[in-house]
């Protein structure tokens, strides 16, 4: 592959995913790309850069994004931005819509399905207190084959033990053969669709919570802005967002702001000096 | 220093749980079967143990009824680590006072990860 090739794939990523990847992820290029150039019969990636620039076959221009998006996810990531949404986001929007009865909860790169079935376990532990209520979870992501995965509900024997405590597993998932299948109540709670981040999702509608969970960390500055703009357009004024350890949103749009009851929890306002914050927007440590 | 007690009748799994959990500033020790970790139990109650199901001489299900009716015997976190990963195996060893439980094969995030479950970490 030749510079102005790889100049070529870096800007083609970008532009198609928002993947900021530079020279020295060369061999990242040349590990995710390798197979998918073998499997179209491209004898090279100078080949397979060179079908891209054609810009006549769609499914490979995809199927290049979606080799080259990390999918790395597991139950209950991180801990704490869970344990938010049930101690922090939970008791006040319960309150805050208590004669709406509506929660709408948006994860906005799902990757196998993880995170938006985290939560409706959590959601299925309030199911007492949230009866009558419309709770919708809508979940998303780039790649239409981890998407296919999710909606499946069917995750193996590794990925049951990732986070997630037996007891769960016992409860919400049934063995089929080596693999588990999470409960049709809890698939039904959950809609799950391919989206862009880069693209226009003011359709989605109006979120209360939003995880949106180690992907910013792939964008430039700009995009992520764009991104995190848009995001909270899609929000309620009192709604939540949840970003994941390695992204400080704070630092790139006046969008939001550190929540002051604790180290971590950020929330809207112009910049520091707002009194009453309307956002909440809460990070992992 | 938590103490951990790893109790299975393949000396290889015991040295991989034993590098694992090592690896996370944990004491080891170890036990071939069922009734000769009982013995190491009465001796110094464990913090955690990793327990295997089939072993001879005393298998886990039974060292862990023997355990949790010991004085003392309900404070170690027990993880069961077996092959035994159907639902009826499960939903037994938790009833028994099991407190988490790894399907073999497993690595060391998971072993991590489920300790960390249960407070050990
Ligand atoms: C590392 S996973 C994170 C999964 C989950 N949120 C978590 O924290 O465990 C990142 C996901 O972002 C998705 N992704 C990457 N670029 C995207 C984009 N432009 N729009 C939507 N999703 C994207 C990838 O397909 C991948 O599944």
């Amino acid at each position: 592959m030749t510079p102005a090739q790889f100049a070529f794939l870096a800007k083609f990523l970008k532009d198609r995913s928002g993947l900021v990847i530079g020279e020295d992820k060369r061999y990242l290029v040349e590990a995710r790309l390798g197979p998918v150039a073998h499997q179209r019969g491209l004898a090279s990636l100078s080949d397979l850069a060179a079908a891209l620039a054609r810009g006549a076959d769609l499914d490979l221009a995809a199927r290049v994004v979606e080799a080259m998006t990390t999918n790395e996810t597991f139950f209950f990531r991180d801990g704490a931005p869970f344990t938010l949404f049930t101690d922090v986001m939970l008791p006040h929007l319960m309150a805050a819509r208590a004669r709406e009865k509506t929660l709408r909860i948006w994860s906005a790169a799902c990757s196998s399905g993880q995170e938006p079935y985290s939560l409706a376990m959590l959601l299925a532990e309030r199911k007492a207190q949230l009866a009558g209520w419309r709770v919708e979870i809508v979940a998303t992501d780039l790649a239409g084959e981890v998407v296919e995965r999710a909606k499946e509900g069917l995750f193996s024997q590794f990925e049951v033990q990732r986070g997630l405590p037996i007891k769960l597993l016992l409860k919400h998932f049934a063995q089929e053969g080596e693999r588990w299948r999470i409960d049709a109540a809890l698939r039904q709670m959950v809609h799950f669709r391919t989206l862009n981040l880069l693209r226009d999702f003011s359709a989605l509608g109006r979120f209360d919570v939003v995880f949106c969970r180690n992907v910013l960390i792939y964008f430039d500055a700009e995009t992520k802005a764009d991104v995190l703009n848009r995001i909270a357009a899609s929000m309620a004024p009192d709604g939540y967002l949840m970003v994941g350890s390695a992204e400080a949103p704070e630092a790139i749009t006046r969008r939001f702001r550190a929540h002051p009851s604790r180290g971590g929890l950020l929330v809207k306002g112009e910049g520091a000096a707002s009194a009453a914050p309307a956002l909440s927007l809460v990070a992992a440590r | 220093m938590k103490h951990c007690l790893v109790v299975d009748d393949s000396s290889v799994i015991r040295k991989v749980a034993r590098r694992i959990l090592e690896g996370c500033e944990m004491r080891i020790s170890e036990a071939e079967n069922g009734q000769s970790a009982l013995a190491l139990c009465k001796q110094a109650m464990p913090d955690g143990i990793l327990l295997d199901w089939n072993m001879p001489i005393m298998d886990g299900f039974d060292f862990l009824a023997e355990l949790r009716s010991l004085p003392g015997g309900d404070a170690p976190k027990v993880v069961f680590c077996t092959t035994e990963n159907d639902v009826s195996h499960i939903t037994r060893a938790l009833r028994a006072g099991a407190d988490e439980y790894v399907m073999k094969p497993f690595d060391s995030e998971i072993i991590t990860s489920k300790f960390a479950e249960v407070g050990l970490l």
